[in-house]
Parts: C-alpha cells; sequence; structure tokens
C-alpha cells in the first residue's frame, strides 16, 4: 500500500491531490495513516504502530484498515500498482 | 528601469453571471510586470459592468455588433484609433473573432497589433468540425454532429444515445435527457444562435479547464490547468483550483504544437470515469478565468501583448499548484451621468 508521492496532507487533517484538484479531511488518526504511509510503513508496520498506541484490537484495526485503503483507492490516492 | 506604456483596447466587459474574459484580461494587464498599461475598454452593451468599474479602463467606447458587419466596426476603430492610439487590441468574444480576425491586416496598418489564431486555426477547432479535428490530431473528442434540422435528432438517437448535449454554434449548451428535451433545446438555440446545432455523445466525468498560450510557432508560451469546483447553471465555474496534471499538460502541447496555435486558448475537457481525456471544446480565446492563471504565476494576458508587439516571449515553466480562485457579484453604485453619457454618447 502506497501513497501517491505528490498528496499532500496538513497537520488538520485536510488532504489536497494537486493532480486531480480533489480534496479530502481525515480525523486524526486518519491523517497519521496518511503520514505513516508518507513515511513508507507497510500495511503491517502501520497495524503494529496504531494497535501499539491505541486500545485497539489488531483484528478490527486490520479490518479498518482494509476499508480505509479500499476508500483511498477509489479517490485514486494511492499508487496504481497498489 | 522605466517600463514602456501600452495603450491596450479589451472587448468582452459584462462581467456578469456568465462572464466575459474582459475584466480578468484588464487585470492581468494593470499586474504586467514588463510594462504600464492604459486601458480602453470596447463594449457592445451599455450596462456591462467593466465600463463603469473603478481604476479599470481609462476610457470606453461602443462598438458595433458583429452583425453590423466590418466595415462599420472598421470605421469605429478608425475614429477610436484616432483619439486612442491604441498599440494593441485584445478581442475576446469568440462571434467577434473572425471581423478582428479580417480586420487584422488593415488595422496593423494603423498601428494596431493583435495576436489571434489564423483562419485555419479558428475554422478546424470550431464545434462544428470537433470531431475531424480530433481525428486529425489524434485527440480524443466525443462525437459531434452539426444539425440544421430537428428532425435529424431522431436521425441520430442510436448512435449518440440520451443523455446527449445540444450545443450552440457560439454559445450554450444544455443536457438533453430525451427526445423532447432536446428539441426544445434545439428551437431554443437556433432562437438564439442560429444553425447549425451540435448534437455531441455525453460523457460523464469531471470537467478540466486549461488556458494557455501559444506562440504561432508551435510553442507553449503558457498553460495552467484547472479542476472546476462550483458550477453555475450555465456550466460555468464559479470557483477553481489549479492542479498539476502531467497528462493534461502533455495534450495541451501537442494541441500547440500540431496546429501552431497562435494566441490565447482554452481546452474545455472531461475526464472520464476510467481517467481518459477528451476534448469537448477548444475556445480560440483567453477564458474568463484567466486571471487564476495569472494569480499563479503565468500572466498570459501579459504574454499575449508582448507577442502581438512582436516581442520574443520564452515560455512560462511553473506556477503554483492548488491555488483557487472564487467568483463573486458585488453590486456598483452608478450615477446616471454616466449611464446616460455612456448611452448617449457611446463613450465614457
Amino acid at each position: 500500500m502506497k501513497i501517491k508521492h505528490q498528496i499532500a496532507i496538513s497537520d488538520t487533517g485536510f488532504l489536497f491531490n494537486p493532480s486531480t484538484g480533489e480534496s479530502f479531511t481525515v480525523n486524526p488518526v486518519g491523517a497519521e495513516i496518511i503520514n505513516l504511509l508518507r513515511q513508507g510503513f507497510t500495511r503491517e508496520q502501520i497495524i503494529d504502530e496504531i494497535t501499539g498506541s491505541y486500545a485497539v484490537e489488531r483484528n478490527s484495526f486490520e479490518k479498518d484498515l482494509h476499508e480505509f485503503a479500499g476508500i483511498m483507492k477509489m479517490y485514486q490516492l494511492l499508487d496504481k500498482d497498489e | 528601469m522605466n517600463k514602456p506604456c501600452y495603450t491596450i483596447a479589451v472587448t468582452g466587459l459584462n462581467a456578469i453571471d456568465s462572464p466575459g474574459p474582459g475584466v480578468a484580461v484588464i487585470r492581468g494587464l494593470l499586474e504586467a510586470a514588463s510594462f504600464d498599461a492604459r486601458i480602453i475598454g470596447l463594449a457592445y452593451e451599455s450596462l456591462e459592468p467593466g465600463i463603469y468599474m473603478p481604476n479599470l479602463t481609462h476610457r470606453t467606447y461602443q462598438i458595433p455588433y458583429p452583425t453590423a458587419g466590418t466595415d462599420e466596426l472598421m470605421d469605429r476603430l478608425t475614429y477610436i484609433q484616432g483619439r486612442e492610439n491604441i498599440d494593441v487590441i485584445i478581442p475576446n468574444f469568440d462571434a467577434e473573432l473572425y471581423s478582428f480576425m479580417k480586420l487584422e491586416p488593415k488595422l496593423k496598418q494603423m498601428g494596431i497589433h493583435m495576436f489571434l489564431p489564423t483562419f485555419e486555426q479558428f475554422e478546424e477547432r470550431h464545434k462544428v468540425n470537433l470531431t475531424k479535428f480530433g481525428e486529425k490530431y489524434g485527440i480524443d473528442v466525443p462525437l459531434g454532429i452539426a444539425i440544421t434540422d430537428q428532425t435529424e435528432i431522431y436521425k441520430h438517437e442510436k448512435e449518440l444515445d440520451f443523455p446527449l448535449m445540444v450545443k450552440g454554434k457560439w454559445y450554450d449548451a444544455y443536457i438533453a435527457y430525451n427526445m423532447e428535451q432536446a428539441r426544445n433545446y434545439f428551437n431554443k438555440i437556433v432562437a438564439k444562435w442560429g444553425y447549425p446545432v451540435i448534437l455531441q455523445k455525453f460523457v460523464h466525468g469531471t470537467e478540466y479547464n486549461v488556458t494557455g498560450l501559444g506562440d504561432g510557432r508551435g510553442n507553449t508560451i503558457a498553460a495552467v490547468p484547472m479542476r472546476k469546483q462550483y458550477i453555475t447553471d450555465k456550466g460555468k465555474a464559479w470557483a477553481g483550483i489549479s492542479i498539476d496534471d502531467e497528462n493534461l499538460l502533455g495534450l495541451t502541447r501537442r494541441f500547440v504544437e500540431s496546429t501552431g496555435w497562435r494566441g490565447g486558448f482554452e481546452l474545455e475537457m472531461m475526464k472520464s470515469n476510467d481517467g481518459r481525456y477528451f476534448l469537448m471544446e477548444i475556445n480560440p480565446r483567453i477564458p474568463a478565468w484567466v486571471y487564476l492563471a495569472v494569480g499563479v504565476g503565468q500572466n498570459i494576458p501579459e504574454a499575449l501583448t508582448r507577442l502581438a508587439l512582436g516581442e520574443k516571449v520564452g515560455p512560462y515553466t511553473s506556477y503554483e499548484v492548488g491555488k483557487l480562485f472564487i467568483r463573486y457579484a458585488w453590486d456598483m453604485i452608478v450615477d446616471r451621468s454616466e449611464f446616460e453619457n455612456y448611452s448617449v454618447n457611446g463613450e465614457l
């Protein structure tokens, strides 16, 4: 799971895709996941990071992350080979 | 260093809900880094807002509608030139361009420069010829058919399918979802703009536009793509954002290079849901949203003026991505005497 390199995200969770002009807002956890993706974290590493920081079951978060990735893919925020 | 001062006449001062580009072009000219501009407005109607906007034009003159013919326009421009000594005219309406193109050599003899497309460029990109244009230059264009009789809608119903676009020769475009709507729009457009009416296959997707400038030798001097963020009921962008899409910029450069485009232009594109770009229309002039291009670092009116004057102009190589334009309407309070002056004397 790789986010497109040109995607910009601010501290407030405002996300802008400069190639399509679309913008989105994500909640703090969403912003954290995107920032981890931008740092090159893999899916497994993100799961480790988030479940280590928050009181959330691994299985439950895996499901949420899968859903979140699906939404990012739908909005063309992920690289095509993902 | 002293900057030169040019007298530049601009049309399209109708800053209304479907605005002409004149006011935006003038704002660009007034912000030009390489010259000072003394602006002469050229207007058709006495209620075009640009006539009355403060600090915009030095003086505005009424000019005859294109239907009056080029002789009348020439007479009027000769009169204006005698008083104002214009260096450059920037026409901004599709419907008036032909007259100005025809008068270009005569105006040049009078010392007035322009930077317009050639007759060939103007004709081949016309809505009526756009399908052939796409085939010639390898650009995806939705199927379009020019018709002069509403019964022809039945004939082409199957190949175009509903919904379809019904477009006027110069302006106006409607989405028709059924035969009844298509016939209504056909009649509405004929009454306003005459024949032919263009039926065009509808493309589902997102609207993107590019404004740019070609130097007439195949070089793209400026190109700024924009995604429409807010669209009026007339399909005009009321807000938009500059974007960075190499596919769109590449397509623009290919258009300029292959046609040798001379002058300002706007490409109206539709990005289909599967990511393909379709060229919906080519406007052979600067668009009303050109101030976004100025605001992100590409002053197209300035560069066009310099090209018109025969100066060497290098291409802009960058612009700011993610800047928005948001249009607004506001009311001016105008003294009756100004309106009277313009209405009676044809100048203000």
